[in-house]
């Protein structure tokens, strides 16, 4: 089994090229990558590729884009939900966009098989007003010089530039960028599963040295120290405590829009969007006596402490949330937080190992016995 | 006379249908009496209960919420009970990382038989409320 690659060639062509031949060669018969839709100044979106041509020099395929438009694992989802895919498809995605995917299929809302999972050590996306703004393409020299010093832009998603997590955990192939010095020449593939080599193996076009070395390496320890340090500094800044609360999702808007892009809320009917959040008249008249008010749209509070019930032990951090929420609440940082809490308490890592139950789905006899007051 | 003493606390208690309530109906068959504030709620199981239902009544008016299902082993359905552990476990993890008094959810094993369980447990959990004093949740017109 091959362990890795060594390409001469710069990452950017590199990971063009491997797409490409794994299309031409039919290895796979389509790759979902991120691309620009709508000609030259159109937005970028995930997509399936199968025209090879997509991976050329000049095409529309965007493979390695710092930039989420959309939480891939919730994509992979939603192609696989209704069974597995009948013939090979490549994805390319971020570490935690698939650390999302994985926590989804252990619910049952996705299948693995027949997907060539293709990850990168993870520099950090972009806001989504960035891509919005047509301001991408510009930040993108930038990007990658920080890149290869292994120091991340500034101006990339707050919960990104506070990331642990950025190795990824389940891919057959990683593609190392961040700290690598000659990004623009070299390329390193990391074959991690014996799929992703059987893939790679004997593939024409894409020639290259067996890799010798490590993914961990120094730039990588250092990368994850200043990001959990910058974690700590982030957490620090959530308000805590009733008051604070009040004052941080005093300024939601109701649009339920965090709920829509998170990758871990799957219902397809949401308990805040159900009947059972609607009141009658007197129970509005109730609230209205015992309160002496009542703010609309309600229940920003119990809506967030709901749906941290539900998804904190499998939130991945990927700031889709904090991204789209037009009040600017650090929702991201808040579900990390006491997602970090409320994972230490199962000794669970979201995304970690498919085969890990997810903790509200199963138990132990002789666990957590100060609970029981 | 200070509020605090006057104050009497609107309290929810969560009871599965086989042990939980069951307490309580050999409280009622022995005449033992608990505090009339404290309103019981039956669940099919603990294991069926959702933790948005834990964290609404503290939002809606409550001052707090008691659990009680089956002893461990002893689950009609063999495992709700440990299941609905790890639940209030979640909850309060979060209650406490946001610093929202987790004190105001309790979880306490009740058999069928254990009557004067039943109520102490209602009167213990009463006056645990009484000292913590009313939920500020609840009055807040601003959440």
């Amino acid at each position: 089994m091959l362990e890795g690659l060594k390409i001469n060639k710069g990452a950017e062509e590199a990971v063009r090229d491997l797409l490409r031949s794994l299309l031409e060669s039919g290895r796979v018969s389509g790759v979902l990558a991120l691309g620009r839709t709508g000609g030259g100044n159109g937005g970028v979106a995930y997509s399936l590729f199968t025209d090879p041509d997509a991976f050329g020099a000049d095409g529309v395929a965007l493979p390695l884009l710092p930039f989420m438009p959309a939480n891939a694992g919730g994509l992979l989802s939603r192609l696989t939900l209704k069974g597995p895919l009948a013939e090979p498809v490549a994805v390319v995605v971020k570490p935690c966009e698939l650390r999302a995917f994985i926590e989804l299929v252990k619910r049952n809302q996705g299948s693995p098989d027949n997907l060539l999972l293709i990850s990168s050590t993870c520099g950090g996306v972009y806001p989504l007003e960035v891509g919005a703004n047509d301001a991408l393409e510009e930040r993108l020299p930038g990007y990658w010089e920080a890149v290869k010093q292994g120091e991340l832009d500034s101006d990339i998603r707050p919960t990104c530039r506070a990331c642990v997590h950025f190795v990824p955990d389940n891919a057959d192939i990683t593609v190392a960028l961040l700290g690598e010095a000659d990004l623009d020449t070299q390329c390193a593939l990391y074959l991690n599963t014996e799929k992703g080599s059987a893939f790679i193996e004997g593939l024409e076009d894409l020639q290259g040295t067996p890799l010798l070395g490590e993914l961990e390496a120094e730039p990588i320890q250092r990368s994850r120290d200043q990001r959990a340090a910058y974690r700590e500094e982030l957490f620090a800044g959530v308000e805590a405590g009733l008051e604070g609360l009040i004052r941080t999702f005093g300024r939601c808007i109701g649009c339920h829009a965090c709920k829509t892009v998170c990758p871990i809320c799957y219902c397809s009917l949401c308990y805040f969007d159900s009947q059972d959040c609607e009141y009658r008249p007197e129970v509005y008249e109730t609230e209205l006596e015992r309160k002496g008010g009542l703010r609309l749209p309600p229940n920003t509070i119990f809506f967030q402490l709901g749906r941290l019930a539900h998804v904190s032990v499998s939130c991945v951090g990927c700031g889709m949330c904090t991204d789209v929420c037009p009040a600017d609440i650090p929702l991201s940082t808040i579900f990390s937080k006491v997602g970090d809490s409320v994972q230490a308490l199962f000794d669970y890592q979201p995304g970690r190992d498919v085969t890990e139950e997810v903790p509200l789905m199963t138990f132990e006899e002789e666990e957590l016995v100060q609970v029981a007051t | 006379m200070s509020d605090k003493q006057e104050f009497e606390p609107r309290i929810i208690y969560i009871l599965c249908s086989w042990c939980g309530s069951g307490g309580g109906e050999t409280a009622a068959a022995h005449h033992l009496h608990y505090p009339e504030n404290v309103r019981p709620y039956r669940v099919n199981c603990t294991g069926a209960l959702p933790t948005v239902h834990i964290i609404r009544p503290l939002i809606e008016g409550a001052d707090g919420v008691a659990i009680s299902g089956c002893h461990p082993g002893d689950c009609h359905y063999n495992d709700g009970n440990f299941r609905a552990r790890r639940r209030v476990a979640l909850v309060k993890s979060i209650l406490d990382t946001l610093d929202l008094e987790p004190e105001r959810v309790w979880f306490r094993y009740v058999a069928h038989g254990e009557g004067r369980r039943f109520v102490d447990t209602a009167t213990e959990f009463n006056d645990h409320i009484k000292k913590l004093g009313p939920n500020p949740l609840k009055t807040r017109s601003d959440t």
